[in-house]
């Protein structure tokens, strides 16, 4: 749900050639979301509508809840045992939560690339064909090319597809990690904080690659870094901490598209967080 | 008395900055200290040494007069001058069989259980306090376990012939004594395994045993490899418990020409049981034949033990 917006505002959009219309399908429904780890609650109430082939940042101090959010997309948080979710999560309409959902589906369709680079200690190759492979795609020679393409990695590693995935750097790995998420062709990739690992050039290429890939894939991405969100994304969610009563917990304060976020936001919180007053 | 500090060192100039930093303070303490380690190292270095010197010497004179092959394939027998090992090396390493067969699979299946599907539950925490606790049992106990399940209990099973004296008993009397050391080291190394990789896997659409079968198990391998050969070497030096369930400290015909169940359910004897029988025989010769022995036991554990170390190395360059 977006939240209200004060029309009486100037708004100072930039000219981007982005198409920000509301044609965009909606992939996900998240509706009343609250996950809980034992008795902490991490977030809580969380409405939010993501759209297709666009880009949405989840944006916010540390602990407020937006890699929890972004975990709960595709059913990451089962592998934590303590971690209880509550509230809707529509995938193309259907609740991921429902018991008759295979999670395991759920996380085909829905890729995910992790903070830290975390290639499998297998070979390149390997790296990117093992998701096709047990998705029971055939032609893996083809897929890795591809995925490696769409990466842009191809160039960089086509003459040594059989060494370590470990033994390339830190941009070159996080890449990887992206080719091995595209190789089971998702609809949706999930960003957890990718570049927070990455230096600025290594920054830059990802988000090249995220550009690129937009109009094929529809991206959630979870940044720290303000500069980021504003460069990439279409839209951005401000999560914010707030404390109460029973302890700590984090709450999604405005979701809208970018430049509005950025230029004019509707909540005092946002502003503040925005401007560098706090967090 | 004036203080000095690195300030006023500085405001003093060049001079007295050099003077501070070039001028060695004796570190006393620390070198009675780093001593004290290399003599602690030392000594215990040298009851090893002079343990092994002594077997290594003693047993010379069977080396010069045997030679190793007649000394392995010899049978047993009270007679010094023919007496073998044969039946006792033949014993040791089926037992390592039955050790491997079936503390191994599982053991590992134990720690897959615990570390990957029961982690956070009370049940995996009780049993895994309850494993620790076992792994310090004394092997004795194991011995009575064996004697009075797999020799009284299924005596007419694991050895009709013998009154259950029979390799099988002494196997599977070995087989849990190896067991919780299996799971505490599997366990252990799965546990070392970064959840990076689980996530990694689950994050593509890997099913949990995917995941367990293609990425946490080759990256604890060499952890589970290393826990499973120690245990091993451990089963393979244990003399108490396969007494008690009545491992040959004498001589004995190993029945001729019979088929391997025979010989399963057979009496046998192993190396550590011979080592206990001959050290308290009278005669002056087995002295040195009981040292040959201990020198054919330290070099298969050596054995076993490179072998260890030769797999985790070459598993560990793969990944």
């Amino acid at each position: 749900m977006e939240s209200v917006t004060k029309p009486d505002r100037e708004v100072r959009v930039e000219a981007k050639p982005r198409d920000t219309s509301d044609s965009h399908e909606t992939v996900f429904e998240i509706a009343g979301l609250t996950v809980t780890y034992g008795s902490v609650t991490a977030v809580e109430g969380v409405n939010l509508d993501i759209r297709s082939r666009e880009i949405t940042a989840l944006i916010g101090p540390s602990g407020c809840g937006k890699s929890t959010v972004l975990r709960c997309l595709n059913r990451m948080n089962d592998l934590i045992p303590s971690a209880r979710v509550g509230g809707k999560v529509l995938y193309h309409g259907i609740d991921i939560y429902d018991p008759g959902v295979d999670p395991v589906e759920v996380r085909r369709r829905i890729g995910m690339v992790f903070q830290k680079p975390n290639p499998f200690p297998k070979s390149i190759y390997e790296n990117v064909a093992y998701g096709a492979r047990i998705a029971g795609i055939r032609d893996l020679d083809g897929v890795v090319e591809e995925s490696l393409r769409k990466a842009a990695l191809w160039d960089e590693v086509k003459d040594k597809l059989d060494t370590s995935g470990m033994a390339l750097s830190g941009g070159q790995q996080q890449r990887l990690c992206i080719a091995r998420a595209l190789a089971t062709d998702p609809d949706v990739l999930l960003m957890d904080e990718p570049c927070s690992a990455l230096d600025p050039i290594a920054t830059l290429r990802i988000e090249e690659l995220m550009l690129e890939l937009k109009d094929e894939y529809t991206f959630v991405i979870v940044t720290h870094n303000m500069q980021q969100a504003a460069r990439v994304s279409d839209r951005t969610a401000f999560f914010s901490i707030e404390v109460t009563p029973q302890g700590r917990r984090g709450r999604l304060v405005e979701y809208d598209r970018t430049e509005k976020i950025f230029t004019s936001p509707s909540q005092k919180e946002t502003e503040d967080y925005i401007t560098g007053r706090f967090g | 008395m004036v203080t000095r500090s690195p300030a006023s060192d500085a405001r003093l100039g060049a001079e007295a900055v050099r003077r501070a930093l070039t001028a060695k303070r004796a570190d006393t303490r620390g070198l009675v200290f780093r001593l004290a380690l290399l003599t602690c190292l030392l000594v215990s270095l040298l009851v090893l040494v002079v343990l092994l010197a002594d077997t290594v010497l003693g047993s010379l004179s069977v080396w010069r007069t045997r030679g190793l092959a007649d000394f392995v394939r010899s049978p047993l027998s009270a007679d010094p001058a023919v007496a073998g090992i044969w039946q006792a090396f033949y014993g040791s390493a089926i037992l390592m069989a039955f050790v491997v067969a079936l503390a191994v699979p599982l053991g590992v299946a134990t720690a897959i259980y615990l570390e990957e599907y029961a982690s956070d539950s009370r049940l995996a925490q009780v049993i895994n306090a309850n494993i620790r606790n076992l792994a310090g049992v004394p092997s004795i106990v194991y011995g009575l376990l064996g004697l009075a399940l797999f020799v009284k209990a299924l005596g007419s099973v694991t050895g009709p012939e013998v009154f259950g004296r029979s390799l099988i008993s002494g196997g599977l009397t070995l087989a849990p004594l190896a067991l919780p050391v299996i799971v505490i080291a599997a366990a252990e190394a799965l546990r070392a395994v970064p959840d990076s990789i689980r996530e990694a896997a689950v994050g593509v659409g890997a099913t949990p045993w995917q995941t367990i079968r293609h990425h946490v198990l080759p990256v604890a391998a060499p952890g589970i490899l290393t826990g499973i050969i120690l245990s091993v070497g451990r089963a393979f030096g244990e003399a108490a418990p396969l007494l008690l369930v009545g491992g040959i400290t004498t001589f004995f015909q190993q029945a001729a020409g019979s088929g391997f169940l025979e010989v399963l359910q057979g009496r046998f004897s192993a190396l550590p049981v011979l080592v206990f029988s001959w050290s308290r025989l009278p005669q002056e010769e087995f002295r040195a034949l009981t040292a040959a022995l201990i020198v054919v036991m330290l070099v298969l554990l050596l054995a076993i033990n490179g072998t260890a170390i030769y797999l985790r190395q070459r598993y560990e360059k793969e990944l």
